[in-house]
């Protein structure tokens, strides 16, 4: 269940649009079902009073919508920001991608948000509510005739369990308490991929990659993914008219975008969490910011605005390219 | 379309003899563009060249494709025979199948398969060349010299008699560098201070010479012809230009025990002190880490005595921003640490020191005043061990020594044992060497004399162990011709330890982009025919930062270095590389990675106004990159994720075509 209440970020979102502080309010609509979840604008008292959400299935990060709403909009918005969005916030924020004094940030504390692909493995098909309880989730399907009580832990997203922030690194006003940066065990999953031999870290890849369906999704959520036109969508780039000529293709897809956002993704695991295909995108991109860690010293992307990050910097002290090759690190 | 030439050079046989020259020319006949193909036993021949241009008029070509040796020997060549012939320069792409083909290869077969596929990559380039046509930069007329030893002296005053403004920067509180520190110099024994001193005179002299001594270089940005450098003067607590040089200060200080590194530490220098009695400046320094007024506030000791009130006990490092057109590295050497020459014991013994440290104990500035006694008791030695490459050409031992020559100790050590035997022909003298390499104009009479007329005797073998034994030093070597083991009971050991660049050479390369070999050395432009130019353009060499020399060519390079200089600041313009990057402003998301990984500073941000598809008017954030500061390193390029910074003459989609050629 969620500290906050959705009642409490209502309130706040019409007295901000009432009191014409902002002119539009970026927050979550119920989509076909319910725990699909989406990302919306409010401009409307009522419609905020029927049709915003917050619960636990309040999944999307709305930093990368700023980039185009902020354009498309005179006046203020508010955004409600979960302690992990204000990385891809701040992020953003360094590469000069959104007008900071065009927004007004929210934030609220998060404890983490379901995977609904965990939550059908759990109660099967046919999910047709669920209530938020002290412990968990009380479901109803089509198929029982029961509510049936899930404990949250076992159907929380990967992202979740992992969290490596509950702390709000931006915002103009916050609801709740202030959190502090977890301990995170999110690099082990890494950790064990990087033990593999090279064929099996090959084939397990290959089982992965090869399901990938070119659907684009993972790009089009990534809030490092705000290129005026992506390479992937440009017929001179060179690689565009590559990526669906044969099976390696895919691999070549993902590859060239996890090296695109090196350095500069937060780590919000949102390519994984849209991923019709179940693939564990993330690891590509913890793979580099494990990397990074090791070679260059701790770094957060998003931590602060205006960061350097080690792969667009240098220092006297840092690695000699052999290093890195031969896998030595300072750390 | 293109209409591509393809030329094929034999380059005799070096090419030749290991690639079917007419097979690649065969081959690439056929690939898209190419309208005539063709080979010829050198290319680069006057006969060579007008095949080309003569190709070119008959076949209408607009690209030229020369398969031949690398670009850094040929390119320009090639390049005006295409000026010549009526073509764009930037029309031209070598295919390297020499260093990177045949050199590398030994059958025919793969050497030729090879060569055709370099061929075709870079036929697939010339394809999407396009003509490119240079800019100027104007030429900063004044030039930086880092190091004031023998080497950075000779190369200032080379300039400045050229009429051209030269600032040095020199670490440490004097110029001189480490000859001012030795006390004879080979082959004619004259005394380094009377050759040198007058030549630091002449700098300090020179209205064209500034000196920045005590400071270091912090920081250089820009390129060949505009440098911007930033100097840190550091803080001496002396106010140079009042401070007349008498010395009272140095002899009032009450901090009497700091080891005085000019003498290697063998004496003590006060707190404040002047390096030696010709420093130029003749200026006082404050030791900040010895100073009691700059430690605890307890002292003024100096500022009460200088009648000229030149300390300062507060004064600060000071920046200076400076522009140059040349940079001349002479950085110098140091002998190597003998911390792990444990066998030699020069960490258990006073009197195991190494020749710079003779140089000093001979010196008649020196701690001894020049008399010949040994640190431990001041007695004189009566039976002196030389060791010879302590460190050098020690490939078995690379973790603790150096694989290559130090070139310079068989001949001081010559000039030691000789000077000994000169004044104290009591003394026997023993020198122990791997070879004895005198090679150079009096050398090898000058050692001959040291063993003839002046009986040292030299033994070939190696000191495997001096262990220190009451007084003595107890010396056990072996005798590789006589092929017995010695055991000499010796009262000092002198250790020619080998020379190393000087530590301030590795960072200051970064700072350069100047590249150096694995043993820090600066490397040349070509080892032969280039060798005081650094490959990066407005970078020279002096001395021994590019490799152990002795004065006489330390010298010769310096003065070489200097001529390049002048021909570089005598023009007014230089033509510039039109291979700069652009950004392409569409596409462009103004979100500033291409701005921080520039190293040239040549990129910057402006918001500008766009007429978008829907006929409104967007402000965005975009790149601009300033054609006469961009180096065209292609760093901005890779680092772009939109592809929107691009290369001219190397642009994303010509390497991608050269790659496609090469894996079709």
């Amino acid at each position: 269940m969620q500290k906050i209440n959705r009642d409490v970020l209502i309130d706040r979102a019409i007295s901000l649009l009432n009191s014409g502080q902002v002119s539009s309010v970026l927050g979550w609509r119920q989509g076909e079902f319910f725990y699909d979840v989406t990302p919306a604008v409010f401009t409307d008292e009522n419609d905020i009073r029927e049709n915003f959400v917050w619960n636990d299935f309040c999944g999307a990060n709305f930093s990368k919508y700023l980039v185009s709403k902020t354009k498309a909009s005179d006046g203020k918005i508010l955004v409600f920001l979960k302690p992990c969005d204000t990385y891809s916030f701040n992020q953003l924020l360094t590469e000069h991608r959104f007008d900071r004094e065009k927004v007004y940030v929210i934030g609220i504390p998060c404890e983490g948000m379901v995977d609904t692909g965990k939550l059908k493995a759990q109660v099967g098909d046919g999910l047709v509510s669920a209530q938020s309880t002290e412990e968990g989730l009380l479901v109803t399907t089509l198929y029982s005739d029961e509510p049936v009580n899930v404990d949250i832990k076992s159907v929380l997203a990967e992202r979740c369990i992992n969290c490596k922030s509950k702390k709000h690194v931006a915002y103009d006003e916050l609801l709740g308490d202030e959190g502090q940066i977890e301990d995170s065990d999110r690099f082990d999953e890494v950790a064990r991929i990087e033990a593999m031999s090279p064929d099996e870290r090959f084939a397990f890849w290959q089982g992965e990659l090869s399901r990938c369906i070119r659907c684009n999704a993972c790009r089009d959520v990534c809030p490092a993914c705000t290129c005026e036109k992506c390479v992937f969508d440009n017929p001179v780039s060179g690689v565009e008219n590559k990526a669906p000529v044969n099976s390696f293709e895919e691999k070549m897809f993902h590859i060239i975008r996890a090296f695109h956002v090196a350095g500069r993704c937060t780590d919000c695991g949102e390519c994984s969490r849209v991923c019709p295909q179940n693939i564990p995108l993330h690891l590509l991109n913890r793979k580099f910011i494990k990397d990074i860690n090791g070679f260059y010293g701790e770094y957060q992307a998003g931590e602060c605005v205006g960061s350097r990050a080690p792969l667009v910097d240098y220092n006297l002290e840092d690695l000699e390219a052999s290093d890195v090759f031969e896998g030595r690190d300072t750390q | 379309m293109q209409r591509i030439g393809v030329f094929v050079c034999w380059c005799g046989s070096n090419i030749a003899g290991t690639v079917d020259v007419q097979a690649v020319s065969d081959a690439l006949r056929n690939e898209p563009g190419v309208v005539f193909s063709t080979n010829y036993q050198y290319m680069c021949s006057q006969a060579g060249q007008d095949i080309i241009i003569q190709a070119v008029k008959e076949h209408n070509l607009t690209g030229i494709v020369v398969c031949s040796c690398s670009p850094r020997m040929h390119e320009a060549t090639f390049r005006k025979t295409a000026a010549a012939a009526g073509l764009n320069p930037y029309m031209v792409e070598i295919a390297n199948i020499r260093e990177q083909c045949s050199w590398v290869h030994k059958d025919m077969a793969s050497g030729t398969e090879k060569a055709i596929i370099l061929g075709k990559a870079a036929v697939a380039k010339v394809n999407l060349n396009a003509p490119l046509t240079p800019g100027e930069t104007p030429v900063t007329k004044r030039a930086l010299v880092i190091g004031g030893g023998i080497a950075g002296i000779q190369t200032a005053l080379d300039i400045a008699d050229a009429g051209f403004p030269v600032d040095i920067v020199e670490k440490n509180p004097t110029i001189g560098g480490k000859m001012a520190q030795l006390d004879k110099t080979f082959p004619t024994l004259d005394c380094a201070a009377c050759i040198l001193t007058p030549k630091m005179v002449d700098v300090a002299q020179n209205d064209n010479i500034r000196i920045f001594s005590y400071s270091e270089v912090e920081d250089i940005k820009g390129f060949v012809g505009n440098f911007d450098v930033k100097i840190r003067k550091k803080a001496r607590f002396v106010k140079e230009d009042i401070c007349t040089g008498c010395g009272l200060c140095t002899e009032k200080c009450p901090v009497r025990k700091v080891p005085n590194e000019f003498n290697l530490g063998m004496d003590n220098r006060r707190a404040i002190y002047i390096p030696f009695a010709q420093a130029v400046p003749k200026v006082a320094t404050i030791d900040p880490d010895a100073c009691n007024m700059l430690k605890s506030g307890k002292c003024g000791v100096c500022s009460k005595v200088c009648t000229a009130g030149a300390i300062d006990y507060k004064q600060q490092d000071e920046i200076l921003d400076e522009k140059y057109g040349a940079i001349v590295v002479a950085t110098g050497f140091n002998p190597i640490s003998m911390d792990k020459f444990d066998e030699y014991a020069y960490n258990q013994s006073k009197d195991v020191i190494t020749s710079l440290e003779f140089e000093r104990l001979t010196n008649a500035a020196g701690p001894t005043q020049g008399k010949l006694l040994r640190p431990s008791d001041l007695k004189h030695p009566h039976t002196i061990v030389f060791v010879q490459c302590v460190g050098s050409r020690c490939a078995s031992c690379a973790e603790k020594g150096k694989e290559y020559c130090s070139k310079i100790c068989c001949m001081y050590t010559a000039k030691h044992a000789m000077l000994i035997r000169d004044k104290y022909p009591d003394t026997e003298v023993y020198v122990f060497y791997i070879d004895v390499r005198t090679p150079g104009k009096n050398f090898d009479e000058f050692y001959r004399r040291a063993v003839e007329e002046y009986g040292v005797k030299y033994i070939k073998g190696m000191v495997g162990k001096v262990v220190p034994e009451g007084d003595k030093l107890k010396v056990q070597a072996s005798d590789l011709i006589a092929g017995k083991q010695l055991h000499i009971d010796a009262d000092l050991v002198v250790l020619a330890a080998a020379i190393e660049p000087d530590k301030s050479a590795r960072p200051l390369a970064t700072m350069l982009t100047a590249s150096m070999d694995t043993n820090d050395f600066f490397t040349e432009a070509h080892p032969k025919l280039r060798p005081v130019e650094s490959p990066t353009a407005g970078v020279f060499l002096s001395g021994a930062c590019q490799g152990p020399k002795d004065i006489p060519e330390t010298v010769s390079q310096a003065s070489a270095a200097a001529a390049k200089v002048i021909g570089l600041l005598v023009k007014d313009k230089l033509t510039g590389n039109p291979c700069v990057a652009s950004a392409n402003e569409m596409m462009c998301n103004g979100c500033s990675t291409c701005e921080r990984v520039c190293p040239y500073g040549a990129i910057t941000y402006i918001d500008k106004e766009f007429r978008m598809p829907d006929r409104t008017v967007a402000t965005r954030r975009v790149a601009q990159v300033n054609p006469a500061v961009c180096q065209g390193c292609g760093a901005c390029t890779v680092a772009c994720m939109s592809g929107a910074m691009d290369l001219r003459g190397f642009m994303s989609s010509q390497i991608i075509a050269e790659v496609d050629a090469i894996c079709k």
